[in-house]
């Protein structure tokens, strides 16, 4: 993992002492709440409907065991006992109060964290890949990359104020578990025809009131010119994105009217400019940080033990298929920690579990922790003999759902429960839906089916994307949803179809068992939901939802 | 004639506040001071003001409200999820809410 150096200490450590003086400030009637509120957004300090909000950066989601045993403190001490992992790979907690919020602070820079730029028209915290490092068919690790990123935003004079908030994606392998194409650029790391590895740069993707899928600007960018490249871009946006319209100014809006080729164009002549005197990469400086992500020392294991288990214990083989993944090194896995038990809030964790997490991670995964966009956690480096004792860990926790992936695996925005822009609440009809289809075997049976839920227009749960989407609408003071279909966030990245008219509240789940029930009477072979959708089309969904009107 | 009583959030903490009959600000919404006239409302409104003066609350605003029993309840779900509580998380849904939100809860 990477580890600050002296400059990151001192800017941290610089940015809690200003923050602590203007809470001071703020408290002692010095500062208005006209003046504070910027000041405390820069620190990701948010207030939403209940109280305040620390939204805490969790770089490329990668956390040690010991930055775990932090947030779990955190939501013990300062808040009401637990917290929200997000679609950003970071960490929201609900309950702050603003006294508290520079210890908060100053306890995350204990363990190398901070808040900088969670909130606000800035390059925000850059994503990777949750099996960054570990994908077996990984091209390069993207958190080198990532990192390389980090601190060349982390305030950045040119693009502390851009038009709107700005998103960044890396991923190193061929399948897209960062879901690059609907961020404001995604980089996917290739390696071209002579062997050189470089990234493609999709620019333009987002949610939001107007989805869309990012475009390939380049091909291909040689690594060392990735800062050079991502700055100019940024010049073009920061220049021509527009300010007058909020609805309007995110760069995919910039993109879709100049069109892709023109943007590419504008893009390339602004390299030309700084390409050479730009901040490009020396291969030592990536070799320096890479140093930070080299891989740890695999042990030989003998993987006999775990084979024994998956046959003598079927919900443990049930556990290991949905929720462990191949690694590259042979003998090691991959564990997703589901963190949406039937019934609970998607994303959230008691402090109890995120120290037990941490404890899991010391004794299984060497220290490390990955937190996915889905809102799960990963244990990236478990030994496979080691799989069935951590499974019985987990269980004692309510952390071993065998549902990654499936219906259950549901991505919801905190709605209008937590936030102050949603119109509808997500949580609810996200427990509504896990407890129908709680029996594990029957999801199992249903297969890969990603549900995402959003409480409103902003689309924080990714709707556009899910398989099955959800989208509260407010209808004159009553909650309605509206059903997409064929999103994927994948590397065949899609904006799903609107099937028809919103349902009301009361009846949104039983649409969505409609729907399971005709995928499952309709798909052939081993065809996931989204296959089978993209074989017969919306109409028999559209019949089977609405009559054939 | 709307029947109206003021919400903001207090400065220290965040949580939600609602202006009582005393002049002090209360989590619970039961206590509010419910007024039932614009000029009444203003004048609700204005005192609510001094407090964000004081460094008590944050953005004070008017929400309508039921006023059945003499006790106060917001009628925009909104409104009764600030004044109640998350309805579906760790905290679990109090009692009180209207049905349409125990339907979803």
């Amino acid at each position: 993992m990477y580890r600050y150096d002296a400059y990151d200490t001192q800017l941290v450590g610089e940015r809690v002492t200003q923050f602590r003086d203007q809470v001071r400030r703020r408290l002692d009637g010095s500062l208005s709440e006209d003046e504070f509120r910027p000041l405390r957004l820069l620190n990701g300090l948010y207030l939403q409907l209940h109280a305040y909000m620390l939204r805490v950066a969790i770089p490329y989601g990668t956390l040690s065991s010991e930055q775990m045993r932090m947030l779990a403190h955190i939501a013990r001490r300062y808040d009401k006992g637990y917290g929200h992992f997000t679609t950003r790979q970071n960490i929201q907690f609900n309950w702050t109060r603003l006294e508290d919020a520079p210890d908060i602070l100053a306890d995350l820079a204990k363990v190398e964290m901070h808040a900088i730029q969670t909130s606000g028209n800035t390059i925000r915290n850059t994503t990777a890949d949750p099996f960054a490092g570990v994908a077996a068919e990984e091209i390069e690790d993207p958190r080198i990359y990532c990192e390389i990123i980090r601190q060349w935003s982390t305030l950045h004079p040119e693009f502390s104020f851009l038009p709107r908030k700005f998103k960044i994606a890396v991923t190193g392998a061929r399948e897209d578990r960062a879901a690059v194409r609907v961020h404001d650029i995604g980089l996917a790391i290739r390696r071209d025809n002579s062997g050189e590895v470089g990234f493609e740069v999709m620019v333009g993707g987002g949610q939001g009131r107007t989805p869309m899928i990012a475009k390939t600007i380049r091909e291909f960018l040689p690594k060392d010119q990735l800062l050079s490249y991502l700055e100019a871009i940024l010049r073009v946006y920061n220049l021509a994105g527009r300010r007058d319209n909020k609805y309007k100014a995110r760069i995919k809006i910039l993109v879709h009217e100049l069109g892709a080729e023109t943007f590419h164009e504008q893009v390339e002549a602004e390299w030309a400019q700084l390409r050479d005197a730009g901040p490009n990469l020396q291969a030592v400086e990536i070799a320096r940080i890479a140093a930070f992500f080299d891989p740890p020392r695999y042990e030989e294991v003998d993987s006999a033990s775990y084979q024994a288990k998956l046959f003598q214990d079927r919900t443990f083989a049930d556990w290991v298929r949905t929720n462990v993944a191949p690694h590259k090194q042979d003998g090691y896995a991959i564990v997703s920690i589901s963190l949406k038990p039937e019934g609970e809030a998607p994303g959230d964790a008691t402090a109890a579990q995120m120290e037990a997490v941490a404890d899991f991670a010391e004794r299984y995964s060497l220290q490390e922790i990955r937190v996915t966009h889905e809102q799960n956690l990963v244990l990236p480096h478990v030994r496979q003999p080691d799989l069935y004792a951590l499974w019985q860990g987990l269980r004692d926790q309510e952390l071993a759902t065998a549902n990654i992936g499936l219906i259950s695996d549901i991505i919801a925005c905190p709605g209008l429960d937590y936030c102050g822009l949603a119109t509808t609440r997500s949580i609810p009809v996200a427990q509504r839906i896990s407890r129908l289809f709680a029996n594990l075997d029957r999801q199992h049976d249903i297969g890969e089916l990603r549900l995402k839920i959003s409480g409103c227009i902003n689309a924080c749960g990714h709707h556009h994307v899910g398989h099955i989407g959800i989208l509260g609408v407010d209808r004159k003071g009553e909650e309605y949803y509206q059903i997409t279909l064929g999103g994927r966030a994948d590397e065949n990245a899609a904006i799903g179809k609107i099937i028809g008219p919103a349902f009301s509240s009361a009846n949104i789940v039983d649409a969505v068992e409609t729907l399971v029930t005709v995928y499952l009477e309709r798909r052939r072979d081993h065809e996931r939901f989204v296959d089978t959708y993209e074989r017969v089309g919306q109409t028999p969904f559209k019949e089977a939802l609405y009559g054939s009107r | 004639m709307k029947t109206q009583a003021v919400t903001a959030n207090l400065l220290v903490d965040g949580r939600v506040a609602f202006l009582t009959w005393e002049g002090d600000w209360s989590e619970k919404v039961e206590d509010s001071h419910v007024v039932t006239s614009n000029e009444e409302a203003e004048w609700l409104l204005d005192s609510a003001q001094r407090a964000v003066s004081a460094q008590v609350v944050i953005d004070p605003y008017l929400i309508e409200v039921s006023d059945s029993n003499g006790s106060a309840w917001p009628l925009s779900r909104r409104e009764q999820i600030r004044a109640a509580g998350p309805t579906g998380t760790i905290d679990t849904a109090p009692d009180g809410l209207t049905a349409g939100l125990k339907q979803v809860a």
